[in-house]
């Protein structure tokens, strides 16, 4: 076995401003060129692990420590954020944020900057880091010209021009698409193999991550470490589940098949899957035995857009003949790679933008006529990040802003924020300030100052996003309720498994068209759809043929169907 | 807590940028038709306030001197200068309130108002006209009445604008005592 | 918007000199055009500015914007000064010789004409010197020609961060201003000065506060990329000074100079052809 590169022993954590710690009794070794995996829900610590390890705590955030953390044989304690910085690499979840450069060059070429690195030595690192990435094409490149993807592999360059021996990835997958995702991982994979750098990573999405080999998982709950064993033999077991991180789908379709999962079927990946004939006729069997829901009455139309078309003034043309038709009561997502068009059609739906080109109708009228502020009545829109929103201090204020603004009497306005904070799960909180709010309940607060102006259709963008399996499932949850309401529901996402647990129906963007608009299990086990709008076969559909299903698109409905029928609880 | 020396240098960049961003491209009409007035000085005290005199005259520096760069009309010391002096003074008045903290009362309304006021005023009244009597030689009537209606538009500004986000910056610090859930 | 400065990449000898000499020029040459009423040496620099425009290889679409602008600051301030001070002239250059009356107050004299022309010539010599130096330096080339100069590194990495994230905050700005306006929050005449006032904080309070988040964000990434560990740092961007930045920076040397040395021949800022 290789020798130690990180030691935690006994230790424990508890930042400044918090009453109780963040760590207990941590006791974790990572060896020279391992690959591992830190897995939990949000708030379990696992970021704190992190900072632990790059040095950010104690030097940058300080608190109280006990126990000790050795890195590369060396207390940290005793080295600096900087000698640190030279062993451990970190890449950061925000890849804006980390991309300080005014270009890929000078991004990639920071910490060699920071070192005094001269010519001609600094050109030559920078162009040797950019070929890893397979980024030496790009190196005038300003950020803004770049994908999600790359300047995540920007960022993965800046940290490898420094020779280091653990890369530390803080939720590389959390905004990129799916297909993407894959590749960053494939990618980690191949600078593993090249490097020898052990490698830590730190995601709530499980399955995606073990789209290629990890040696280890350790899972973490409210501080401490519950498990630290090979994928397999975690999987097999109950303990993700329990502890709130999702389960890859082709397990849980295992387990409604009855099938008890073993560490020898090598359940860590889809890939290395080992089934035997009794198992796969299990499945089958249970394919079978799932019914069929009755097809929904269709609904009237709510929004009808005819052959829109709309160029931005830069002359980008954003989107081309989009005809796109949405039913009362709807739950829809929209999906597509990164301008693909998906946000330039919500934007021409809510009036930000008009378009050129078609129509566009809600129950009947024209709409070229309403300003911004009266389609806002019909149809709102909620933000990504809920802090790009939230201009008041107090939950109640900010909900009635829309009301106030609208000259509604203060004796109206009342009755309606208490009505929607109702609805959204807030009321125990409405003389709170938002700031003591976490972050999916200040998601809730946009989404209840929309709904209080009653609209009939609200469109969310990545209403999940960098949120953990529990908070995900609260959201989308308190969605689908909304939209058994009678509110329709657009959802605007890379995020396939909320495509196919919650959107029967799905739009597909790609250059500015619409490519599909079919079921989401139609549109996630299509091929050629998948590859053009960035997004990954379903990993039940790779069960399915495992398994000898004669119609894995069916299969993959009805696992669906089978869960909306279990109603999952949170 | 000390803060990092490196979070002061980012502070003075995004600083420089969001006032570049607001003197440039954000206006709202005026009550004289024709003309808008801009928000960055709401801005520049409010940051000031929050990370220093260092940090203000620099965002006040960089952030003008970025605007007349872009603008094309020459590079007019003389108000870039101010600029950067506003930003100083109020970073010093900073010093005598707990911004960082959260704390900012009716106490912190009044030491806010009534510096950013005597700020503009030695600005825009004292140091903008007469660095342009004596860099550009210009009547000294127009200076200072120029000077005096800038003055005074910032300083309503500055009193909405910059009071509203030091009011909202501070309701995001964690507050002792504790909230209790209500049915 | 990606290009808010106008930077033209062009191959011109202007574009060849280092981004540190076209600073240094910079400043040398508004020092100059600043102190200077000498409207002899103002004619030379506004000439030789033209011809350097000549040289960078800019055309006049390229900046077509910022001439517009140009002229209308240049107008209006004009006039402003007239209204403000019609005698300006007289009382500079201590002669007066009316031309035509319009009230007793505004007579127009040669005097005020001659004002008006140096100011006008001024804004000639410096207005192209600093259009050439937005349309010829590489952003990226800014900060560390800052260092170079003497500006401390962490210094001009600060004007570097805030000419890196401009687009993403107006790109924020422009976001948040959109969904705000759809919950009703509007800045138009419609409203008093102060509800305007208070609308566009509206949309400022997420921007801001979003902002500190990154500032913290970054700053975190920085130290974790080793900036601030040493009392220099090299610049990938950096490029070694060759003749003609030598060259360049002493005409614009020698342009100070005269500028000091007129101003002390003529007894005065004001070159006097009156008396």
């Amino acid at each position: 076995m290789n020798e130690p590169i990180i030691e935690f022993k006994h230790f424990g954590f508890q930042y400044n401003a918090q009453a109780e710690p963040t760590l207990y009794d941590i006791d974790l070794t990572v060896r020279k060129g391992e690959k591992i995996v830190i897995v939990g829900p949000s708030g379990c610590g696992k970021s704190t692990l992190a900072h632990c390890i790059n040095g950010l705590i104690p030097f940058a955030l300080p608190g109280e420590s006990t126990g000790t953390v050795t890195v590369a044989g060396k207390p940290t304690k005793e080295q600096g954020i900087f000698e640190l910085s030279r062993t451990v690499g970190t890449v950061l979840q925000d890849s804006d944020a980390q991309f300080i450069g005014l270009t890929v060059a000078e991004d990639i070429a920071f910490a060699l900057e920071n070192d005094c690195v001269r010519e001609p030595e600094l050109h030559e690192r920078v162009r040797k880091a950019a070929d890893m990435v397979a980024l030496s094409s790009h190196l005038l490149h300003a950020p803004s010209d770049l994908s999600g993807g790359q300047k995540q592999r920007v960022s993965l360059a800046g940290v490898m021009v420094d020779d280091v021996e653990v890369l530390l990835f803080d939720e590389p997958l959390a905004n990129l698409d799916p297909a993407t995702g894959k590749t960053a991982i494939e990618l980690i994979d191949e600078i593993h193999e090249q490097t020898g750098a052990a490698i830590i990573i730190i995601e709530h999405r499980l399955e995606d991550v073990l789209h290629r080999n990890v040696d280890r998982i350790v899972l973490m709950d409210r501080g401490r470490i519950l498990a630290d064993m090979p994928p397999d033999e975690l999987l097999s077991g109950p303990l993700l589940s329990e502890n709130g991180i999702r389960e890859p789908l082709y397990l849980a379709a295992l387990k409604y098949a009855g099938v008890a999962v073993t560490p020898d079927m090598r359940p860590s990946s889809i890939r290395t899957l080992k089934l035997g004939e009794n198992e796969k006729r299990a499945v089958s069997d249970w394919f079978h035995s799932v019914p069929i829901p009755p097809e929904p009455e269709p609904q009237p139309y709510l929004l009808r857009a005819q052959h829109v078309g709309f160029t931005y003034e830069s002359g980008h043309k954003a989107l081309r003949d989009v005809s796109v038709d949405i039913r009362r009561g709807e739950m829809l997502a929209i999906v597509g790679t990164n301008g693909a068009g998906k946000s330039t059609f919500s934007k021409v739906v809510c009036g930000f933008e008009r378009q050129q080109e078609g129509e566009v109708t809600f129950t009947g009228c024209d709409w070229a006529s309403l300003s911004l502020k009266e389609r806002a009545d019909h149809v709102g829109y909620v933000m990504q990040n809920p802090n790009q929103m939230i201009s008041k201090t107090m939950i109640f204020d900010e909900v009635a802003l829309g009301l106030r603004t609208r000259k509604v009497p203060e004796e109206e306005i009342r009755p309606r924020v208490e009505d929607a904070l109702r609805i959204c799960g807030l009321w125990p909180f409405r003389n709170w300030p938002v700031s003591a709010l976490s972050f999916g309940q200040k998601k809730r607060v946009t989404i209840a100052s929309i709904l209080v102006l009653d609209p009939e259709m609200i469109i969310l963008d990545e209403p999940t996003a960098g949120q953990d399996y529990r908070h995900y499932t609260e959201i989308m949850e308190f969605l689908r309720d909304l939209n058994a309401k009678g509110v329709t529901v657009v959802l605007i996402t890379h995020d396939m498994h909320l495509m196919l647990e919650y959107a029967p129906r799905a739009v597909v963007f790609s250059a500015g068209r619409v490519l599909a608009d079919d079921s989401s299990a139609a549109i996630l086990t299509d091929p050629e759809i998948i590859a053009a709008a960035s997004l990954k076969e379903t990993s039940l559909y790779d069960l399915a043929l495992l398994c000898g299903v004669d119609d894995p698109r069916a299969f993959v409905q009805r696992f669906i169907d089978h869960e909306r029928r279990e109603a999952r609880q949170p | 807590m000390k803060k990092s020396p490196v979070k002061t240098i980012v502070a003075i960049g995004i600083g420089a940028a969001l006032f570049f961003v607001l003197g440039r491209f954000v206006s709202i009409p005026s009550p004289v038709p024709n003309t808008n007035i801009t928000i960055q000085y709401g801005l520049l005290g409010f940051m000031a306030v929050l990370f220093g005199p260092i940090a203000g005259v620099l965002i006040g520096l960089i952030g003008h001197f970025l605007i007349d760069l872009s603008w094309g009309y020459g590079i007019w010391w003389s108000w870039v200068i101010a600029s950067g002096v506003f930003g100083l003074l109020m970073g010093l008045a900073g010093t005598r309130l707990k911004l960082g903290e959260g704390e900012f009362g009716g106490k912190g309304i009044a030491v806010f108002n009534v510096s950013q006021v005597i700020s503009h005023l030695i600005c825009w009244v004292v140091v903008a006209p007469i660095l342009d009597i004596l860099m550009y030689a210009e009547p000294a009537n127009k200076v200072f009445l120029q000077g005096l209606v800038g003055g005074a538009v910032n300083i309503v500004t500055t009193a909405v604008v910059g009071t509203l986000l030091c009011l909202a910056y501070a309701a995001t610090k964690p507050k002792k005592g504790s909230l209790k859930e209500e049915k | 918007m990606i290009n808010i400065f106008n930077y033209v990449d062009r191959p011109s000898p202007i574009h060849r000199l280092t981004g540190a000499t076209k600073l240094v020029c910079l400043l040398l040459w508004t020092f100059a055009a600043m102190s200077t009423y000498d409207t002899r040496l103002l004619i030379a620099m506004a000439v030789l500015s033209l011809i350097l425009f000549r040289i960078s290889k800019i055309r006049v679409k390229d900046v077509s914007f910022l001439l517009v602008l140009m002229t209308t600051f240049m107008v209006l301030n004009n006039l402003l000064i007239f209204i403000f001070s019609p005698q300006h002239g007289v009382s500079l250059y201590g002669a007066s010789h009316p031309v035509f009356r319009i009230t007793e107050r505004y007579t127009v004299t040669q005097e005020q004409l001659f004002y008006h022309l140096n100011l006008v010539l001024k804004y000639l010599a410096t207005i192209p010197a600093v259009i050439l130096f937005v349309c010829s330096t590489n952003p990226s080339e800014f900060a560390a020609s800052l260092n170079r100069i003497g500006v401390k590194y962490t210094i001009a990495y600060s004007v570097a961060l805030a000419l890196r994230y401009i687009p993403d905050i107006q790109k924020e700005y422009h976001e948040i201003s959109q969904a705000q306006q759809a919950r009703g929050i509007e800045m138009s005449r419609k409203q008093n000065l102060i509800k305007r006032l208070k609308s566009a904080s509206a949309i400022l309070i997420p921007l801001i506060l979003s902002s500190m988040d990154r500032i913290d964000t970054i700053s975190n990434a920085m130290e974790l990329r080793g900036f601030g560990k040493n009392r220099k740092r090299t610049w990938y961007m950096a490029r070694p000074f060759r003749t003609a930045d030598f060259i360049a920076m002493a005409v614009c040397a020698l342009l100070l100079a005269a500028a000091i040395v007129l101003n002390v021949v003529n007894g005065s800022r004001f070159w006097n052809p009156f008396t």
